[in-house]
């Protein structure tokens, strides 16, 4: 369960960006901005084998002392970021891939919706519901 | 009775809701049913409308004569002035304004269902939209239109209203909205507001320029027949303040759809009197026939072919133009979009376009798309046949046949299934996460069937690092043949399982599908799990490789194993070194050869490791005599053997002796394989193998002891089983050490000056490991950059 999933586009501008503790989401905000960094540091890693060999699933980015943030990379420049607690141990890599790949199919749904248009704040509820039932309940 | 003087207006007024709620045509009496019906439509207190019957009179007749009648719809009148209700004041009101009856729906139904032919329905005909239970009452009743003779411009046109009623039916009698038509037409400001009500629907394509209101008895009834179906829309203007102007436009494009709808009208009364009459709205949702063949004209003007789709950008202009926020047409859009093609198919637009009706209507969207408005598999017939088609078959099918498609990748969607297959009551306000616990059990619930890349079968998360399988393969080739080891059977191809393990771990890298530690590199060292049970997962991810494969075209193919010649390279290396090792009676006793491991850094090895193997060997022979018998075997030198093996060193040798070696062997237990080598049993070992190189037969007696020591080998016992195997052929060249001691000082320095030699070679054994351990590390590091280049990845 995360605690707080941002979708950060190509010009590093935040998406979508939701945190369940709606108190100090500054904090969140202030992760994701910082784990940017480091997805640029991973993605500028590819070096010769451009994108279609570089996976999009970055795994682990940093961990802090209270949560751990995992990072994945669209082929277009698209970034999805979850944060979740430290204390959270029983979370696998297998789940957080799980995640993403949800994340990623309903973040193009909603790219697939014309009224939708690029660049704008994510508003859809399709969306908005599978990032409620990634995130932790009610904490 | 008093009596009672009405007005002109009022008195034909009168007289046609007379007739009106003359059902038995007894032209005398009005039936009660039908005039409580109408003083309830009254919106009068029942306190009211009773004591208007009471006041009337008809308590007394129990019936309402025509007088009664008359003498009632004047108390109503006055009763709706607001003035009290005194029987005076039916003659004394001046100027009373014709009595008001609004209908509400329920009653319209409740008239419809019992089909009467009078024209003169008072109640708005909205039974085409299907309304949500008791919510729209309400807003319906704001556009319910109001039956008002407004005294001053309905008595000029009382007369055309009177005769309209007769008219309407002959023109239409099978539509039953058109009875409110005819109430509508009595006045020109009801002239608005029918196009007013109207013109809802059709605000997408009937956006023509307005010419002046139309008022033409004759051409409003002919315009009239196509409006009323399309009152379905009605409500759909409620916010737009009526515009006469709206009504020629609907005129003329009710007069352009007039054909299709008018022979939809006919065939929908029926449907619509079939429909209310199995139960008011039972699916809020289901689209009529009208309605989707309004709807299917619509697609048509977007898209000739029925069978074709609506790009996403001109979906989007369509249902721009109903004025609909882009949030709201955006849901609408994630509702309808079925297949989430970006595109419309017939079935699909006539969805968004309900839901764009609805959502007119004020109704609130579903949170997830309704069963009625699920596309169906197959497409929908042209319009001939709609009308046949009852609109539940329909929809009844597809839902079944499009989920399983979907269900794999849009869980979303799965969540909806177990909603919408109860029906009813399935759109729900806007509340975001209200919903959300609910949506969150049932995304736990799906998160196995809807990940099938998921269903990985461990628990634990593989770290597949090149290194972890390179140990791995060494693993197995130290575990010798001795072992019962599960991974034996893999040793039998260790090429192949780390060209398994090395493709699995090369397709994990570039798919995110399987759910293994591709990002794990960074814990590879830490671990030193299992090894067996590694191995097996790494079997079973082989076997998951497959479905991460379909993500990646062509996982990079696995760099030609330099070690399949190297794999085994501790046992070329062996080949190498012994060169004249017969493999043929070495590999009679040892098993399959197995590729020479280099020395584990077992903690209990500090120097020399291989040293030991050999002394191991007769360790194990000697275990016991070790401690026992060293100070006791000087006499134990079997120079000759030994010397015949220190010279020649060879297996040749040993496999001479190894049939000898083989008893000392077995009666070692096999626990020979083993390095401990602790330098200061080192001499106890050289000694002890000095013994077992003499004693052919170790004596049962020793075993207590071997086992001791072979307690301490234990660790080691997996760990070079060729080695110790040589050794043992080795270690058997020697003859047996009898058990007797001698206590010559030749022996012992005979003893001494093999030991050296033992030692010599012992030590170029370990000099020969060592560099098999360099070459494997070197090795290793190639790999390991080579998968660096493959996977250019940095990994923390």
């Amino acid at each position: 369960m995360a605690v707080c999933i941002a979708v950060i586009a190509k010009e590093n501008y935040p998406l979508f960006i939701r945190s369940v503790p709606v108190q100090n989401e500054l904090k969140f905000h202030y992760t994701v901005h910082t784990s940017l960094d480091v997805v640029e540091e991973k993605i500028s890693a590819v070096g010769k084998a451009m994108a279609d060999q570089r996976e999009l699933y970055l795994g682990l980015l940093y961990p802090t002392e209270d949560y751990k943030v995992y990072g994945y990379v669209t082929n277009s420049k698209v970034k999805f970021v979850i944060v979740v607690d430290s204390s959270n141990t029983s979370l696998r890599d297998n789940e957080i891939r799980s995640m993403f790949r949800k994340l990623h199919n309903s973040f193009t749904d909603v790219m697939c919706n014309p009224f939708y248009n690029p660049g704008d704040t994510i508003q859809s509820k399709a969306f908005d519901s599978i990032v409620s039932a990634m995130m932790v309940q009610a904490s | 009775m008093e009596s009672l003087t009405l007005t002109d207006g009022e008195q034909k007024y009168y007289s046609d809701l007379f007739v009106y709620c003359d059902t038995d045509n007894t032209k005398k009496v009005a039936s009660n049913g039908r005039v409580l019906d109408l003083f309830r439509a009254a919106q009068l207190p029942s306190e009211v409308v009773l004591q208007i019957t009471e006041l009337c009179g008809a308590t007394r007749l129990g019936h309402f004569g025509r007088s009664q009648f008359y003498i009632a719809l004047k108390l109503i009148a006055v009763a709706q002035s607001g003035l009290p209700l005194r029987v005076e004041s039916l003659n004394s009101v001046k100027d009373l304004p014709l009595p008001r009856f609004v209908v509400a729906k329920n009653e319209q139904e409740a008239r419809h269902t019992a089909m009467y032919p009078d024209s003169e329905n008072q109640g708005s005909y909205q039974g085409v939209i299907p309304r949500p239970p008791g919510r729209g009452q309400v807003k319906k009743l704001s556009a319910h239109e109001v039956i008002q003779p407004c005294v001053p411009t309905v008595e000029p046109q009382l007369q055309p209203d009177t005769t309209s009623p007769v008219v309407s039916p002959h023109q239409s009698p099978p539509t039953s909205p058109h009875w409110r038509k005819h109430k509508r037409q009595a006045s020109g400001g009801n002239v608005e507001r029918q196009p007013v009500v109207v013109a809802g629907a059709v605000w997408t394509p009937f956006r023509e320029p307005q010419a002046g209101p139309v008022v033409s008895g004759d051409g409003m009834w002919s315009a009239n027949s196509p409006p009323p179906v399309q009152e379905s829309w009605v409500s759909l203007k409620d916010a737009h303040p009526p515009s006469s102007s709206t009504l020629p436009a609907i005129h003329s494009s009710p007069v352009q759809e007039n054909s299709s709808i008018r022979t939809v009208a006919s065939a929908t009364t029926t449907n619509e009197t079939q429909r209310q009459s199995s139960g008011g709205y039972d699916d809020p949702w289901k689209i009529t026939d009208e309605q989707r063949q309004y709807y299917i004209n619509q697609f048509k003007t977007i898209q000739p072919d029925l069978n074709g789709f609506i790009p996403g950008s001109a979906a989007k202009e369509f249902f721009t133009k109903s004025k609909l926020p882009i949030l709201e047409l955006s849901h609408i859009w994630e509702l309808s979009d079925f297949d989430k093609d970006g595109a419309l198919t017939l079935d699909e637009f006539c969805a968004a376009f309900h839901l764009v009706v609805a959502r007119k209507n004020s109704y609130d969207l579903p949170e997830k798309l309704p069963e009625s408005l699920m596309p169906k598999l197959i497409d929908l017939d042209d319009s001939a046949e709609v009308p046949d088609q009852a609109p539940d078959v329909g929809y009844s099918g597809s839902p079944v046949e499009v989920t399983p498609n979907k269900s794999p990748s849009m869980p979303s969607l799965n969540q909806t299934w177990p909603d919408l297959n109860q029906g009813n009551e399935q759109w729900e306000t806007f509340s975001e996460r209200s919903s959300s616990s609910q949506t969150l059990t049932q995304f736990d619930s799906n998160i196995a069937p809807a990940d099938p890349d998921t269903a990985i079968v461990h628990p634990v998360p593989i770290r597949m690092t090149p290194s972890k399988i390179h140990m791995q393969e060494m693993e197995l080739k130290r575990t010798g043949s001795d072992h019962t080891h599960p991974t034996s059977p893999l040793m039998a191809k260790p090429p192949d399982l780390s060209e398994e393990t090395k493709l699995a771990t090369s397709m994990k890298f570039v798919t995110a599908n399987s759910g293994d530690g591709y990002s794990s590199s960074d814990s590879y060292t830490s671990d030193q799990d299992p090894i067996t049970s590694v191995v097996t997962r790494q079997r079973s991810h082989s076997g998951t490789s497959p479905e991460g494969l379909k993500v990646v075209t062509a996982p990079p193919p696995p760099p030609p194993r330099p070690h399949a010649s190297h794999s085994r390279s501790s046992s070329l290396d062996m080949n190498r070194s012994f060169a004249a090792v017969p493999t043929g009676p070495q590999s009679a006793g040892v098993v399959a050869y197995p590729p020479a491991v280099p020395p584990r850094p077992l903690p209990t090895q500090t120097s020399g490791p291989h040293s030991g193997h050999r002394s191991d060997e007769g360790l194990a022979a000697h275990s016991t005599t070790s401690p026992q018998q060293i100070p006791e075997q000087p006499n134990f030198a079997d120079f000759s053997q030994f010397q015949a093996f220190a010279a020649s060193e060879e297996p040749s040798d040993d496999g001479e002796k190894h049939p000898e070696s083989l008893p000392v062997e077995k009666s070692s237990e096999g626990a020979g394989p083993l390095r401990t080598v602790k330098s200061d049993n080192q001499e106890e070992r050289a000694a002890a193998t000095v013994n077992s190189a003499k004693g052919s037969i170790m004596a049962p007696p020793p075993k207590p002891v071997r086992r001791r020591l072979k307690s301490e080998d234990e660790l080691q016992e997996e760990a070079l089983p060729l080695k110790s195997n040589v050794i043992a052929t080795v270690l058997a060249a020697q003859p047996s050490i009898p058990r007797s001691v001698g206590k010559d000082k030749k022996a012992i320095q005979a003893s001494i000056r093999r030991n050296k030699e033992t030692n010599t070679v012992l030590a170029r054994l370990n000099s020969e490991l060592q560099q098999q351990l360099k070459d494997l590390l070197e090795e290793r590091i190639s790999l390991e950059v080579q998968l660096e280049q493959l996977r250019p990845f940095s990994h923390l």
